[in-house]
């Protein structure tokens, strides 16, 4: 369907306009980041980029933020959705007070919940260890509202009910009609959330930059402070990095768009 | 904990005899999340509830509340931080409102629209430390467009980073995150316009003005007020960003409770951050709220659940 004129122009002014605000600054990083380091030089140099893998704390706190992040996603994986699918299944009457509490964190701020939780991370570092890695807990917390977003929608969508009383008469346990039958048909929602969490894990800065632990973001920011160029080139890796992988990540609509691409 | 997940399942399956404890040992499988909520989400919500109520000793009290509703720094900051928040909301909404409307006129599913898609998506993310860089490498000291103001028109405010460090500045970079949040919220209520209406209000003689005016806007109107509140939220709880970009601890009230929470100056006050927090939480509430009750009108027609 061809459109008409005026919405054609009014489209693309709008794209225009609204394009350009976002994508100078991703530019400007890209050119920042390639600056030669002395002011009088000319020219580009990829020599920021290039000492990226030369920087032990950044490797440090990348690998400290994926395992962070993989903690999260198993707790998602064996906490959140096997709760909220019983609760779907056997305890119809918490259906409501457990959505409260998944939304809860929409109305705390992570600057509210840094608050009330520094006491328990202080107590924690004390006792039982200063590993950034604890922070998990409170990261899998702050997306419980995505989480369950994408899950309830997911589980509203199928009738795990009809599921779950089938596959009990095929003589199946609950554990694998939770995680063998009812799990599988609602993937695209588990990997939808699970994606925001790797996306919150290694963006987050508020709570353990005021908590004093050392994640990817908080180096971020220490390495900004002594070398910039440094700095912008690995922002604008991990942003390119994050796009790539969600360009790539294959639902049934999307595999069929990726291939045209490539064939042409 | 999975173990511990599943000790209600014995029953569920039928094998304990009595009919009232099948009904009850099923809230055993909740105990392993409530434990955790319990401790991750429950414990630091009503530290920050109770607190509020407390004086420095512990006693009940509102005294740290009225202090801090009466501060002038505290009032200052709260003021800055709402005016930031629904000023970049409002931009926010109808930049990315626009976009998200440009992008559905495209081709659905075309190579521009998921890559728009995916970008928002990582750019509505893209809060704190990488985009105070960015802005930094584009309008602060030595950036692109600084340098190239700095030529082309040497008495433009854009020669001189100073304007990046204000309550414009903060504005500018929050409503580059809220563009693409708001594209993110509102592209599902657009795609779920029906063409049908378009279709017979051109039937019945209307033209395109009086298309928007009459059914399109007015349609519209509830989801794009729930998706301003939801930016306006955004914004509200922000803090990496404007932590990164500015040293002043009361210019906003995210920076003011991190500044009374963590002072190394020997005047962390968790009383006064508690308090803050308590204010804070209220806003947010009362936005939430609204929103909710627009969602109950905007799910009549968008057949969503």
């Amino acid at each position: 369907m061809k459109k008409k004129l005026p919405v054609r122009i009014w489209r693309w002014t709008i794209i225009t306009v609204v394009g350009t605000y976002l994508i100078v600054p991703l530019y400007s990083m890209y050119d920042f980041s390639t600056k030669p380091f002395g002011f009088q030089d000319k020219g580009r140099t990829f020599r920021a980029w290039k000492i990226i893998p030369g920087q032990p704390d950044l490797i440090a706190a990348i690998s400290r933020s994926l395992i962070t992040a993989a903690i999260v996603m198993a707790l998602i994986l064996f906490l959140i959705v096997p709760t909220a699918i019983w609760v779907h299944l056997k305890l119809p009457a918490l259906r409501r007070p457990f959505e409260l509490l998944c939304l809860l964190p929409l109305a705390i701020p992570a600057i509210v919940i840094v608050v009330g939780i520094a006491p328990l991370y202080r107590w924690i570092s004390i006792h039982l260890t200063e590993s950034p890695i604890t922070l998990s807990g409170v990261y899998s917390m702050l997306i419980l509202p995505y989480t369950y977003r994408s899950l309830s929608a997911a589980l509203d969508a199928v009738d795990i009910h009809t599921l779950a009383e089938a596959a009990r008469t095929l003589g199946a346990d609950t554990r694998r009609v939770i995680f063998g039958i009812i799990m599988p048909t609602i993937k695209t929602g588990i990997v939808n959330g699970s994606f925001i969490a790797i996306a919150l894990v290694l963006g987050e800065y508020t709570i353990s930059n005021i908590l004093n632990y050392k994640t990817f973001q908080v180096v971020i920011a220490q390495i900004g402070r002594t070398n910039g160029n440094v700095a912008v080139a690995v922002s604008l890796a991990s942003i390119l990095f994050v796009l790539v992988l969600l360009l790539l990540i294959p639902t049934k609509k999307r595999r069929s768009a990726v291939l045209d691409v490539d064939l042409v | 904990m999975t173990q511990l997940q599943y000790k209600g399942t014995g029953s569920a399956n039928g094998r304990t005899g009595s009919r009232y404890w099948r009904g009850k040992s099923a809230y055993l499988g909740v105990v392993p999340f409530l434990l955790v909520s319990g401790i991750f989400l429950l414990y630091p919500t009503w530290n920050v509830a109770s607190g509020a109520f407390q004086d420095k000793h512990g006693k009940f009290s509102t005294s740290v509340l009225k202090e801090v509703f009466n501060s002038k720094v505290a009032r200052h900051a709260f003021a800055n931080s709402l005016e930031i928040s629904a000023k970049t909301a409002i931009a926010g909404a109808i930049l990315g409102g626009l976009f998200a409307w440009a992008l559905v006129n495209g081709k659905p599913g075309g190579y521009f629209y998921r890559v728009a898609v995916a970008l928002s998506s990582v750019l509505a993310q893209f809060g704190g430390v990488m985009l105070t860089f960015a802005f930094l490498a584009t309008f602060g000291f030595n950036g692109l467009v600084a340098n190239i103001a700095l030529k082309v028109a040497p008495h433009s405010f854009l020669a001189d980073s100073s304007w990046l460090y204000g309550k414009f500045g903060i504005s500018v970079l929050y409503t580059f995150f809220q563009i693409p949040l708001m594209v993110l919220v509102f592209l599902p209520t657009l795609e779920n316009l029906k063409p049908q209406w378009r279709e017979a209000s051109d039937a019945l003689g209307g033209k395109a003005h009086e298309y928007w005016v009459r059914i399109g806007i007015p349609i519209l109107t509830p989801s794009f007020a729930g998706a301003a509140l939801l930016l306006f939220v955004n914004s509200f709880s922000a803090y990496a960003t404007a932590a990164t970009l500015i040293n002043l601890s009361d210019f906003l009230t995210p920076l003011e409770i991190a500044t009374a929470l963590t002072s190394e100056t020997g005047g962390a006050n968790p009383a006064e951050a508690k308090s803050l927090s308590f204010f804070m939480v209220v806003v947010v509430i009362i936005a939430m709220t609204f929103y909710a009750l627009l969602r109950k009108r905007v799910s009549r027609w968008e057949q969503r659940r």
